[in-house]
C-alpha cells in the first residue's frame, strides 16, 4: 500500500463508510497533505461505495477542500469589507513582493500558496488573515513582513 | 484580604500580547509569594483596550485597560501590595467614575452573561456562575417538555440567525412532529460579513451552548445532536470540543440525562468547509449529510423534514445562548426586555470606521445611533458618520439620517436593510456607496451555489453594471436597470442567498441615488473612492519634484524637471492613481 493508500484507510477507520463520513475524509487529506487529488478521490469513492463523480462534486464544492496541489503554508487572506476598509490591499503586497507569488499561486519550493478567503470573524482587528489554521490580526506592512518573514525560516 | 486578579485571555487580548502580561503577573507571584488568585477568562467586548485586567477585592471590581506586562508589575505591586489602585489606568470599576463606565453600564448582559467572567474550559466555573442549573431545575421539578416550551413562547425569543422566526413555535412544530429519531442542530457557520458575535459567544461561553441544547432536546424529545461550525474558528471548535467532553463526564450528555427516564442525547461537532451558503439551514443539513451544500424547497421545513428526513430544530448560536437563562429567570423577565415584537436583547459586533469595535449586548428598542455614538464611542478620526450596514450581504445600508430607527426586527426591515446575525458595518464620509454595494454584490455573486438561474445569472448582471458605474463607464437607465433584474433575482430564488442579494444594491440606490447619478452622469465619485472617477492634479506648492510619479506613470502624463513642481496632463492620464500612491509627499491631490 502507498502512503496515500493508508492514509486513506486510516480515514476511513476513523470516520466510517456512511455518506456523512464523506467531508470528514476529505478534511483529513487536506489537514495532512494540503489538497486531495484525483487518485485519493477515486480511492475514497471506492471505499465509500461512491462513484468518483460523487466525490468530486463535494470536494469541489468547498473552498477548503483543495483539489489543486498546494504550499505547506497556505495563506489565506480576508478580502471581506471591513479588512478591505483597514487596508488588506498593503498586507496583500507585502506578502506578494516577499513570496514573488501572486493571489491564487503557490511558490516553486511548495512550500507557500496565497489565497483570498471570507471573512474571518475579526472584522474589528482587520485586516486578518489565516496561515493554516492559525489566525493572525491587527496586520500591518511591518507585522506581516515579521510573520511571513518568521514562517519563511521555518522548516 | 481577598484578591482575585483575572487575564483576558481572548483572542485579542493574545494578539495584544495578554499571554505577556499573565506570564508576568504569575512570576511576580510566585518570586514574590503574594496572596491571590489568578485566573484567564475569555473576550469581555472591549477589544479595543486589550490587554485587560480585572481585579476583584473587597472594596470592589476594578478593570484596568492596555495592561502591557511593564504595566502589569505597577498594578501589581501598587494595587495588590499597597491597596492603592491606579486610577491612571483604571477603564472601568463599580467605585468611581472610569472611562469606560459608560460602555459597560449600558448594556444588558443576558448572552453575554459568563463571557469575560470565567474560563470557558472549566466546567466548574461554569456552574458556579448557575451553569446547567436550568437543565437540572427542568429535570428536578419534573417541568415537562410542552411547558418548557410554552415558556420559550411567553419569552418572545426569536431566531437570532437572520429570519427572527418565534422560536417557542419552531420548537412546538418540531415537538409535534412524531418520529424515532429527532435532531437539534446549532448554526455555528456565522459567515456574515463583519459578523463574529457567534465566535465570541462559542469562545467565551461555549457551555452554554451547550445547555441550550440539551435543552431543545428535551423540549422536542430529540435523540441526536449536531453543532456545525466552521473551519475558520479553530479556537471555537477546541472549547466546544472541551465542553462537549465535561459534559458527558458529569453526566448532562449521554442516557437517562439527570436521572430523567429514556432523555438520551449526545452532541457531536460537525466542520464546516468554507462555503458560505452552508449557514442556510437546508444547505446545512445537505452538508452534514456529506452532500454538496445546496439549498433545498421548504416546505418542508426541517421541523418535519430535516437531517435524515427526520424532523430537525435549528438554532443559531446565540438563540440557543439566551434559553438557560429563559429558563432560570423566567419568561416574564426576558420580556421585560425590548419592544413589542423583539424581546430580549441583542449583541452586536461593531465594526468598520467605529472607535471601539468590539462586541456589545443592548435590549431591543435601543437606536442605532446610542449603539454606534454612546457604546461605540462615534467615528474613527473625528470623521463624519455616514451609514451603517446592517445584516450582511443580505442587508442594507441605513443612512446617518435614520439613525434614530430602533434595533427591532420590524423597524429595521422598514428601512429595507434586516437584523440579521448582528454585525454593524459603520461608514464614514470617505466610504463610497456605490463601492460598497458591489462588494456585497461580487460576495453573494462568488457564494452562490448555482442552481437558480437568477441568482446565478442576475447577480453577475448586476455586478457588470455595477463594475462599469464605478469605471466611468455608467450610462444612463443603468440605476432603472439594476432595479429591475434586482427584483428579478428576488422573485426567482430558491433560498435567502438569492432572495437578499440585491438588498444592499437596493438600500443604497434608495438612500444615496444622487452618488450613483454622480458616477453616472457627472463621471464623479463623492467620496473619492473610485480610481477612475478620479481627477489627478499636482500640488504646486506641496511637490518637491522627486520625479517619482513621473517615472512611474505609465501614459507618461506626468512632465517637470527635478527640484521644480511637476504637472499632470489631464489629456493622456488614463486615472490610473499610480502617482497617488507613489507619491511619498501627498502632493496629488484628488478631486
Ligand atoms: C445564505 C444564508 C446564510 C445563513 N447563514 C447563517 C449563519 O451563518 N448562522 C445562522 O445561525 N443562520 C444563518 N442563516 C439562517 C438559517 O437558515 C436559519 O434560519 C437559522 O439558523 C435558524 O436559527 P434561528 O431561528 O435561531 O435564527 C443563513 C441563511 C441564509 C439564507
Ligand atoms: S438562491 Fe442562489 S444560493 Fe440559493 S439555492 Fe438558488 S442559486 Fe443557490
Ligand atoms: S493617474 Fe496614472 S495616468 Fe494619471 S497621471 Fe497619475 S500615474 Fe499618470
Ligand atoms: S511624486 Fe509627488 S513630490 Fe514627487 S514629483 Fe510627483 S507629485 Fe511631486
Ligand atoms: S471582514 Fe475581514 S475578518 Fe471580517
Ligand atoms: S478579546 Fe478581550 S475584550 Fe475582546
Amino acid at each position: 500500500m502507498t502512503a496515500n493508500e493508508h492514509l486513506i484507510r486510516d480515514l476511513v477507520e476513523k470516520h466510517g463508510t456512511n455518506r456523512t463520513a464523506l467531508i470528514p475524509i476529505l478534511q483529513g487529506v487536506v489537514e495532512t497533505k494540503n489538497f486531495i487529488s484525483d487518485t485519493d478521490m477515486t480511492e475514497i469513492a471506492k471505499e465509500l461505495d461512491l462513484s468518483a463523480a460523487q466525490v468530486f462534486g463535494t470536494a469541489t464544492f468547498y473552498s477548503f477542500l483543495s483539489t489543486e496541489p498546494l504550499g505547506k503554508y497556505v495563506i489565506r487572506v480576508c478580502k471581506t469589507i471591513t479588512c478591505d476598509m483597514h487596508g488588506k490591499r498593503t498586507i496583500i503586497q507585502t506578502i506578494e513582493e516577499m513570496l514573488k507569488i501572486k493571489v491564487g499561486e503557490t511558490t516553486p519550493n511548495k512550500k507557500f500558496s496565497l489565497l483570498e478567503t471570507n471573512c474571518l470573524g475579526w472584522c474589528h482587528e482587520g485586516p486578518a488573515m489565516l496561515i493554516n489554521e492559525k489566525p493572525f490580526t491587527g496586520l500591518t506592512h511591518e507585522r506581516v513582513h515579521d510573520i511571513i518573514s518568521d514562517y519563511i525560516s521555518k522548516l | 484580604m481577598t484578591t482575585t486578579v483575572t487575564v483576558g485571555l481572548g483572542s485579542c487580548g493574545i494578539a495584544a500580547g495578554a499571554n505577556k502580561t499573565y506570564d508576568k503577573i504569575k512570576a511576580l507571584k510566585e518570586s514574590e509569594n503574594l496572596d491571590f488568585s489568578l485566573k484567564k477568562t475569555s473576550c469581555i467586548g472591549m477589544c479595543y483596550r486589550e490587554p485587560l485586567v480585572e481585579i476583584v477585592d473587597d472594596t470592589g471590581t476594578y478593570i484596568y485597560g492596555d495592561v502591557d506586562a511593564e504595566r502589569a508589575i505597577e498594578v501589581i505591586e501598587k494595587h495588590v501590595n499597597q491597596q492603592d489602585p491606579v486610577r491612571d489606568y483604571i477603564v472601568y470599576t463599580d467605585l468611581f467614575d472610569a472611562p469606560e463606565n459608560g460602555f459597560m453600564n449600558s448594556q444588558v448582559k443576558i448572552v453575554l452573561r459568563n463571557c469575560g467572567y470565567m474560563d470557558p474550559e472549566s466546567i466548574d466555573e461554569y456552574e458556579a456562575r448557575e451553569g446547567y442549573q436550568a437543565m437540572k431545575r427542568i429535570a428536578e421539578e419534573k417541568i415537562g417538555a410542552d411547558q418548557v416550551i410554552e415558556t420559550i413562547l411567553k419569552s418572545g425569543l426569536r431566531g437570532r440567525g437572520g429570519g427572527g422566526f418565534p422560536t417557542g413555535l419552531k420548537w412546538k412544530f418540531a415537538r409535534a412532529n412524531q418520529s424515532d429519531e429527532k435532531y437539534v442542530i446549532c448554526n455555528a457557520d456565522e459567515g456574515d460579513p463583519g459578523a463574529f458575535m457567534d465566535r465570541s459567544i462559542l469562545e467565551g461561553d461555549p457551555h452554554s451552548v451547550v445547555e441550550g441544547m440539551i435543552i431543545a432536546a428535551y423540549a422536542i424529545g430529540a435523540t441526536g445532536g449536531v453543532i456545525y461550525c466552521r473551519a475558520e474558528y479553530p479556537l471555537a471548535i477546541k472549547r466546544l470540543n472541551i465542553a462537549l467532553g465535561q459534559a458527558r463526564q458529569r453526566g448532562y450528555l449521554g442516557n437517562d440525562i439527570l436521572g430523567v427516564n429514556d432523555f438520551n442525547f449526545d452532541i457531536y461537532i460537525k466542520e464546516g468547509a468554507g462555503a458560505f451558503v452552508c449557514g442556510e439551514e437546508t444547505a446545512l443539513i445537505a452538508s452534514v449529510e456529506g452532500e454538496r451544500g445546496m439549498p433545498r424547497k421548504r416546505p418542508p421545513f426541517p421541523a418535519e423534514s430535516g437531517l435524515w428526513r427526520k424532523p430537525t430544530n435549528i438554532n443559531n448560536v446565540e438563540t440557543f445562548n439566551n434559553i438557560p437563562w429563559i429558563i432560570l429567570n423566567g419568561a416574564e423577565a426576558f420580556a421585560s426586555w425590548g419592544t413589542e415584537k423583539s424581546k430580549g436583547t441583542k449583541v452586536f459586533a461593531l465594526a468598520g470606521k467605529i472607535r471601539n469595535s468590539g462586541l456589545v449586548e443592548v435590549p431591543m428598542g435601543i437606536t442605532i445611533h446610542d449603539v454606534i455614538m454612546k457604546l461605540g464611542g462615534g467615528i474613527k478620526e473625528g470623521k463624519k458618520f455616514k451609514a451603517v450596514q446592517l445584516g450582511g450581504p443580505s442587508g442594507g445600508c441605513i443612512p446617518q439620517y435614520l439613525s434614530e430607527t430602533i434595533v427591532d426586527y420590524d423597524s429595521v426591515n422598514a428601512t429595507g436593510a434586516i437584523m440579521g446575525s448582528g454585525g454593524m458595518v459603520v461608514m464614514d464620509e470617505s466610504t463610497c456607496m456605490v463601492d460598497v454595494a458591489k462588494f456585497f454584490l461580487d460576495f453573494t455573486c462568488k457564494e452562490s451555489c448555482g442552481k437558480c438561474t437568477f441568482c446565478r445569472v442576475g447577480t453577475v448582471r448586476m455586478l457588470e453594471i455595477l463594475e462599469r458605474i464605478t469605471n466611468r463607464e455608467g450610462r444612463e437607465g443603468d440605476i432603472e436597470k439594476l432595479e429591475e433584474l434586482a427584483y428579478e433575482i428576488k422573485d426567482n430564488s430558491l433560498c435567502g442567498l438569492g432572495q437578499t442579494a440585491p438588498n444592499p444594491v437596493l438600500t443604497t440606490i434608495k438612500y444615496f441615488r444622487d452618488e450613483y447619478e454622480a458616477h453616472i452622469i457627472h463621471k464623479k465619485c463623492p467620496a473619492k473612492v473610485c480610481r477612475p472617477l478620479l481627477t489627478y492634479t499636482v500640488d504646486q506648492e506641496q511637490c518637491t519634484g522627486c520625479m517619482v510619479c513621473l517615472k512611474n506613470c505609465p501614459a507618461n502624463a506626468i512632465t517637470g524637471e527635478r527640484k521644480q513642481p511637476h504637472l499632470v496632463n489631464q489629456e493622456l492620464c488614463t486615472q490610473c492613481g499610480v502617482c497617488y500612491s507613489k507619491c511619498k509627499f501627498d502632493s496629488i491631490i484628488l478631486t
